[in-house]
């Protein structure tokens, strides 16, 4: 079945082949794993998203180059795979979160956001003329009703919920990794760090500020909700997801 | 005579202690001519939201239905119930859909809102015909007897109102101004929402 060019059911619309397989998807799946690794960590009092980015050239500017991405103030993404397609979801994304937020006044919780991702990664493995995006995802987010959470979504539209995962290529290695590390009252400063050793394992060449990317989700306190949802003059909510800047991340390789 | 007019009705929210009101006539009238004293306008979104729709009879029964399906779309989707703040921005966004051709009613909503902490945290508003919000601290009008709900609500009104005199002063406030308009009256349905339990009571009014 899986010849080299891919067998008589790789045709650009997704076929099923007659064992009920999508070998479109499972190419799609190929991809990401293809792609660099990422993960994320789930703490007690926020979530960690890491990514390694590599540059083929020493000629590009990758400071230019994000990887991790902010969706509205509440969620952010990391992805692994093909970086087009991350992009062409970001936008999706962001406009979704947005059209939410004209609706009912608030930026949407993480589930929903990443339902509606998922629909978007879900929709392409049914329409005619199109290919499957070549992204997994792990959505971090926090809102009021599930404080926060991680989701990971695939390029066949399904979605789970996790404490930690990771995706790309050194997976298999970093999920092991993360297993055994893992305990559930894991502060974000100790998740941050195990995120940093776990890309460590498998990192090919230096880590550095450069060749690592963060973004965090902290959990507002009661306090800090009671002031109410609206933060300052611009009316925008006080952001829970943000990067991590250059200089913060080398302070984290350095400990 | 504007179509806002046609078939009369008001409705009129206020804030006391830890609890808020929300109270309406029950008059249906085709202009001056009466033809209902059953017509509520006030319907339960949640067990901690009630919703007024004042204004075009047709409208009113439309709208009702509308936001049924989108508050029951939004649970279903979410998997909790929508907050008093969430609807009233729905309501807007629903009604402003319909810019230039908009229903004609002026919603007005009562409720009691989750706060992080674990209280419940009065909550009033009310919108014009195309969803500008209104949120205010004290009590909101709407509908045909508006001018004279607002004139004696702002005699009447105090703050920090327990249930039981919240009930009266709202009572008060609607019965009052609903004789001073033909086209609102026969008769008043009252709500007043406390944290464990919603009381509902349905006052006599005068019948001319």
């Amino acid at each position: 079945m899986a010849s080299a060019d891919g067998g008589a059911y790789s045709y650009s619309l997704t076929v099923f082949s007659p064992s009920g397989k999508l070998v479109q998807i499972e190419h799609a799946l190929a991809a990401v794993a293809g792609g660099t690794t990422s993960l994320g960590i789930k703490a007690s009092n926020g979530i960690v998203i890491a990514t390694e980015k590599k540059s083929s050239s020493i000629l590009i500017d990758d400071s230019m180059i994000d990887k991790v991405a902010v969706v509205c103030p509440n969620i952010g993404i990391v992805y692994s795979g093909m970086g087009p397609d991350f992009r062409v979801l970001i936008a999706k994304a962001r406009k979704s979160a947005q059209a939410y937020w004209k609706m009912y006044g608030e930026y949407p919780p993480t589930r929903v956001l990443t339902q509606e991702i998922a629909t978007v990664m879900q929709q392409a493995t049914q329409s005619g003329g199109v290919r499957p995006y070549g992204v997994s995802l792990l959505v971090a987010g926090w809102d009021i009703t599930r404080g926060p959470t991680l989701y990971q979504v695939d390029p066949s539209g399904s979605f789970w919920a996790w404490k930690a995962s990771a995706i790309g290529k050194n997976m298999i290695n970093a999920k092991t990794f993360l297993e055994k590390r893992y305990n559930d009252d894991i502060s974000l400063e100790d998740a941050i760090h195990t995120a940093l050793l776990t890309l460590k394992e498998g990192f090919e060449g230096q880590m550095t500020e450069k060749t690592i990317e963060i973004g965090v989700i902290t959990v507002p306190t009661t306090a800090e909700l009671e002031e109410g949802k609206i933060g300052g003059e611009t009316g925008r909510p006080k952001p829970t997801f943000r990067k991590l800047t250059e200089e913060e991340v080398r302070d984290y390789l350095a400990l | 005579m504007s179509i806002m007019d046609q078939n009369g009705g008001s409705v009129i929210a206020m804030v006391g202690k830890d609890c808020v009101a929300i109270a309406s006539d029950l008059r249906l009238g085709n202009q001056a001519l009466g033809v209902s004293s059953n017509f509520q306008k006030i319907f339960p979104v949640t067990d901690r939201i009630y919703l007024g729709l004042p204004g075009l009879a047709t409208d009113v029964t439309t709208l009702k239905e509308r936001f049924r399906f989108r508050v029951n779309m939004y649970t279903i989707k979410e998997e909790r119930e929508i907050e008093p703040e969430t609807f009233a921005h729905l309501v807007s966004s629903t009604l402003y859909e319909h810019r230039f051709g908009p229903y004609f009613c002026e919603p007005v909503m009562a409720g009691l809102s989750k706060t992080p902490s674990g209280g419940y945290k009065p909550f009033i508003a009310a919108t014009d015909l195309i969803g500008c919000l209104n949120f205010a601290k004290d009590f909101v009008v709407a509908g045909t007897a508006s001018e004279k709900l607002f004139g004696v609500a702002e005699g009447l009104w105090e703050p920090d109102l327990e249930p039981e005199d919240l009930f009266e002063t709202i009572s008060q406030t609607l019965m009052n101004a609903v004789d001073r308009d033909a086209y609102s009256g026969w008769g008043c349905v009252v709500h007043v929402l406390t944290k464990d339990k919603v009381i509902t009571r349905t006052l006599k009014g005068r019948m001319d």
